[in-house]
């Protein structure tokens, strides 16, 4: 590249001036770059943090006269959240102290509440997994932008999955909460909220838990 | 037999394609480099399966750390062009009868991280030089019901921008209650959809297993 084109020899006795060398020595620029590598690498954020989007109902005020909506108790499922990354459901309403519903318990494994979910809201995830797909092979031709729109109207149109209400026990974990709100977007669940827990279902909740504390004592 | 001499080769490495490779990757670092902004408190957040990003500007952020405290941060890092962090902290002032300089509310845009001050230490927070220097004063944000003053930033924010969005990061062991007040709080504040903050986790779904 750098080449010095040798010089013609003069005449006469001069004494040519000593050649240097046409190689400069990359050492310390590598050293350098090396140094600004590494910086960059570690302060560069690879992963964005992601959102995920959650709308609750708007809070009704205690001097508003408003009714809270009421919804069909064949379709609502209660979530509860318990302690120890423990799942409480029970479908139905809670409203006689003397009869409570069983409370089931399961987790936030692949077979734990995702498959309650799955089961109740099969209908709209299928529908919603074969629109996916036939987006994916080009059966449906409708452009990217729009394929979330067709997704929540599909979901709006539903009337046969459950209405999911999420409760939340006070020793519950905010990693919890995102879960649960997580899996309502893996199983497509249409409707969901998340409400306060009624005294009867704190009630419940304890008992099952003290329960299954009581219950293992015993076997030790 | 004569040996075969070999001709002495320079002990000298051309490093030419070296230094190519590394500027090649050093200009790749420079332009994708979005710089990870500064937490006053390590949150781990959970994972979720949500892929959309969080927006660079135009948020305000209540941080959940693991110890149930608050904390609150306004954009990313450090100030745009608007200058929401001056003028918020001058409402702030102005509610709490503090006065704020000219020199203070600049460092406040300057500190391009999240903050959980009481108001009231606000001014010692601000003389402080450097995160080790303002940790003492990070006690979190008050936010029960007689001195509720994340309900205050919030009302601010929201004045000074009204398009501001609001997303919630927390640690996935903050205990509910304190979520259930900040969630309380922002309804109040009449903020009905929240961003919250987590981190990508791959899940395949199909319904093959209950069938």
């Amino acid at each position: 590249m750098a080449e010095i084109a040798s010089e013609e020899p003069q005449k006469g006795g001069k004494k040519q001036p000593k050649k240097l060398p046409a190689h400069v020595d990359m050492t310390p620029m590598v050293d350098l770059m090396c140094i600004l590598i590494t910086f960059f690498m570690l302060t560069t954020a690879f992963n964005k943090p992601k959102i995920m989007e959650i709308v609750l109902p708007e809070k009704i005020r205690k001097n508003e006269n408003i009714e809270p909506p009421k919804i069909a108790k064949s379709r609502t499922l209660n979530i509860i959240l318990g302690p120890d990354d423990k799942v409480f459901w029970y479908p139905g309403i809670a409203d006689d102290p003397d009869n409570p519903p069983p409370l089931r318990e399961t987790d936030f494994s692949a077979d734990g509440i995702r498959q309650v979910l799955l089961e109740r809201n099969r209908a709209l995830f299928r529908k919603v997994s074969q629109f996916n797909e036939d987006v994916i092979s080009g059966k449906i031709d409708i452009p990217r932008d729009s394929v979330q729109n067709a997704i929540t109207q599909l979901k709006r149109e539903d009337d046969t999955g459950p209405i999911v209400l999420i409760k939340a026990y006070k020793k519950a974990k905010y990693g919890n909460f995102v879960d649960i709100i997580d899996e309502m977007s893996i199983c497509d669940i249409a409707r969901y909220t998340f409400v306060d827990l009624s005294w009867l279902e704190e009630e419940i909740v304890e008992n099952t838990i003290n329960a299954r504390a009581g219950a293992q004592s015993n076997q030790n | 037999m004569p040996k075969i001499k070999l001709p002495a080769k320079s002990p000298r490495i051309d490093m030419t394609p070296m230094v190519d490779l590394f500027s090649v990757l050093l200009i790749f670092f420079v332009l994708t480099a979005t710089v990870r902004p500064q937490e006053a408190a390590p949150v781990d957040v959970p994972f979720s399966v949500s892929e959309k990003h969080v927006p660079d500007a135009n948020i305000m952020t209540v941080i959940l750390s693991k110890d149930n405290r608050v904390y609150f941060n306004v954009d990313n890092g450090p100030d745009t062009i608007l200058q929401y962090r001056q003028h918020i902290l001058n409402e702030m002032g102005v509610r709490y009868g503090i006065e704020f300089t000219p020199q203070e509310l600049r460092k406040f845009a300057d500190i391009n991280c999240s903050f959980g001050v009481p108001i009231q230490e606000m001014k010692n927070f601000l003389k402080a030089r450097n995160m080790r220097e303002r940790e003492p004063y990070e006690t979190g944000i008050p936010i029960d019901s007689t001195d509720n003053q994340l309900a205050m930033w919030i009302l601010c924010t929201r004045q000074v921008n009204p398009a501001v969005q609001a997303c919630i990061k927390g640690d996935a062991d903050t205990e509910f209650p304190i979520v259930r007040e900040v969630l309380d709080i922002l309804q109040d504040k009449n903020v009905n959809r929240f961003n919250l903050i987590t981190s990508l986790e791959v899940i395949e779904v199909t319904e093959e297993k209950n069938e």
